[in-house]
């Protein structure tokens, strides 16, 4: 029943994203984008020092792939959460939420479907990437699979926490300005954090408390075979309490949409 | 009994003992020593100041070092790891090469435009060649009979007999040659200039040009492309070319001369040399004071060590 249920949502998740094939596009573009330009113009002005988990030194292209696939999963997990207000407004979410099963399970079952999707799209991105001739170790792409899919409930639970704020669609630009951007500019998805302490110290105490830095940090250290603990720790512990809010906000009796959904 | 193990294990011990790299490091008078299995510093030693050019006698007992600053070839014992002697070596040694006979060493003198023959049996100067200005980069041919110096201001190479100790000819190459090196079957002689950032390839017999190889790296200015050192693997299917503040290696395949790729190493690399039969190449990276080892077969930097200060020359004991 659970898992009937379950695959029902992911059914749902994966034909609206087919659908949208174009989201498939731009959502590959803006990190190609990065990859492509941005990286070429900063090759030569940012020398990256060796740091762990890498053995010698990179080009900015191969230090920006782990920060670049979370960026992408950040933009998906956003795009759920829009997804979730649409689906508000358009009282399709009536039919979800008037389901029998447990609203928890529901509201889990959608953070895994939106994960797959995600998942997906950085697998293409790592594709294209490969084509490009900017590779990781080969085992890094298998290994690298627990650390995106935490990564992706990670952003996933924080789009579905928003998403019980947000009232109405348009609201989703604030979400972009405040949450998006500062979560991926003030990471080490871009930048190495200790070239960000040279530049400033409160800079670099921001994206140590970003957990999208631990996010990205897993995932470079998984593609190149190794275990950040202390990333893991992080992004399980955020995970765990976003999702915990995730749910917290969608319950009628107590939660941000309480008025909404009844009404 | 437990002599027979005892043996056996010393055996096991020597035969599977590891290839040390050497790496001389200019600016903190020392050598760093890395293990080329485990791909780790084992040891540092001090040495005279300035060691720069390095070399082994060809049965490996000794190291050669040339201590710039202490105006003097050291020659170390590996298997105390102790400076036995120094040789007479001119003023300002910097690079050198050994005869195939493994007596005679041919040191480039920087600061006096002269070629030092030293016989390091007897310990004695037997012949100083005239050369051109700021003499540097040395070879001997293969079968010996030929040495070849390139001097940074003159920009020649000087074609000096083996066995009379005479100056025969000169080829005019690209600004500020570098290094020389013969391939294996000393046919053809490689030369790097570094300000006019090129290689030249020279044919032995004729001494004339075959082919001049630029190179082109995107992202780096072409005056940071600077060719030193030079390696060509034996089966002939790579020559190696560090381009100095470039901090790259470019590979070249060594029957077209065409550039197949560069490949990302510290700054300012300068020296190469190959380990573990020539699968993996050892570069110094002075300014960032690393090693970086490249795996030849896959064409990939697998790891950067970091040595002592400016390292510069680079020997492989098997």
């Amino acid at each position: 029943m659970y898992w009937t249920c379950f695959v029902g949502v992911l059914k749902r998740e994966l034909l609206r994203f087919w659908q949208q094939r174009s989201r498939l596009i731009s959502a590959l573009v803006r990190p190609l984008l990065w990859l492509v330009v941005f990286a070429a113009g900063f090759r030569a002005a940012l020398g990256v020092a060796i740091i762990p988990p890498y053995e010698t030194y990179i080009t900015y292209e191969v230090y920006i792939i782990p920060g670049l696939a979370g960026v992408i999963m950040l933009f998906n997990g956003m795009q759920s959460s829009l997804s979730m207000v649409y689906d508000r407004e358009m009282g399709s979410m009536k039919v979800l939420l008037t389901s029998p099963m447990p609203r928890p399970f529901l509201l889990v079952s959608k953070l895994l479907a939106g994960a797959c999707i995600s998942m997906l799209q950085v697998y293409a991105f790592f594709a294209i990437a490969w084509l490009l001739e900017v590779e990781a170790e080969p085992m890094g792409y298998l290994l690298v699979i627990p650390a995106l899919l935490l990564t992706a409930l990670l952003l996933g639970a924080l789009g579905l926490l928003l998403s019980s704020f947000i009232k109405q669609l348009e609201n989703f630009a604030g979400v972009m300005n405040f949450v998006v951007f500062p979560m991926f500019f003030l990471s080490s998805a871009l930048y190495p954090l200790w070239k960000m302490r040279e530049s400033s110290e409160w800079l670099y105490w921001i994206c140590q408390f970003n957990p999208f830095t631990h996010a990205v940090e897993l995932i470079r250290f998984a593609l190149y075979g190794q275990f950040n603990g202390q990333a893991a720790l992080v992004t399980g512990v955020c995970t765990l309490i976003f999702t915990s809010l995730a749910i917290w906000g969608y319950d009628p009796k107590r939660g941000m949409v309480k008025r909404k959904v009844g009404g | 009994m437990r002599l027979l193990v005892l043996a056996a294990g010393l055996l096991t011990a020597l035969v599977s003992q590891a290839e040390v790299a050497y790496v001389s490091n200019e600016k903190s008078d020392t050598l760093t020593l890395i293990d080329v299995d485990k791909l780790e510093v084992i040891d540092t030693l001090e040495v005279g100041m300035r060691p720069r050019g390095i070399i082994f006698s060809q049965d490996y007992k000794y190291l050669y070092i040339c201590a710039s600053e202490s105006d003097a070839v050291q020659v170390m014992d590996l298997a105390t790891h102790k400076v036995i002697h120094n040789l007479p070596s001119g003023e300002d040694p910097e690079q050198f090469a050994l005869h195939p006979n493994n007596r005679h060493l041919y040191i480039a003198n920087e600061d006096s435009a002269v070629v030092t023959v030293v016989d390091t049996v007897d310990r004695t100067v037997i012949a100083q060649i005239d050369v051109g200005i700021e003499p540097e980069g040395m070879a001997v041919s293969p079968d010996g009979k030929w040495v070849i110096n390139t001097s940074e201001t003159t920009n020649m190479l000087h074609w000096i007999d083996a066995s009379t100790h005479e100056l025969v000819d000169n080829t005019l190459v690209d600004q500020r040659p570098r290094h020389v090196e013969f391939s294996k079957s000393g046919e053809k002689v490689w030369a790097s200039a570094e300000i006019g950032g090129t290689v030249d390839v020279i044919d032995t017999a004729s001494r004339e040009l075959i082919k001049k190889i630029t190179f082109k790296i995107p992202g780096v200015h072409r005056d940071k492309i600077q060719p030193v050192g030079i390696k060509l693997t034996d089966d002939g299917k790579y020559a190696f070319v560090a381009l100095g503040p470039a901090n790259h290696v470019a590979v070249i395949d060594a029957s077209t001369y065409e550039v197949l790729d560069y490949l990302l190493v510290g700054r300012r690399v300068w020296q190469l040399a190959f380990a573990k039969e020539q699968s993996l190449l050892f570069t110094t990276n002075g300014v960032s004071g690393d090693v970086s080892v490249i795996d030849v077969e896959d064409l990939k930097v697998i790891k950067t060590i970091k040595a002592g200060r400016y390292p510069w020359g680079v020997v492989v004991k098997p």
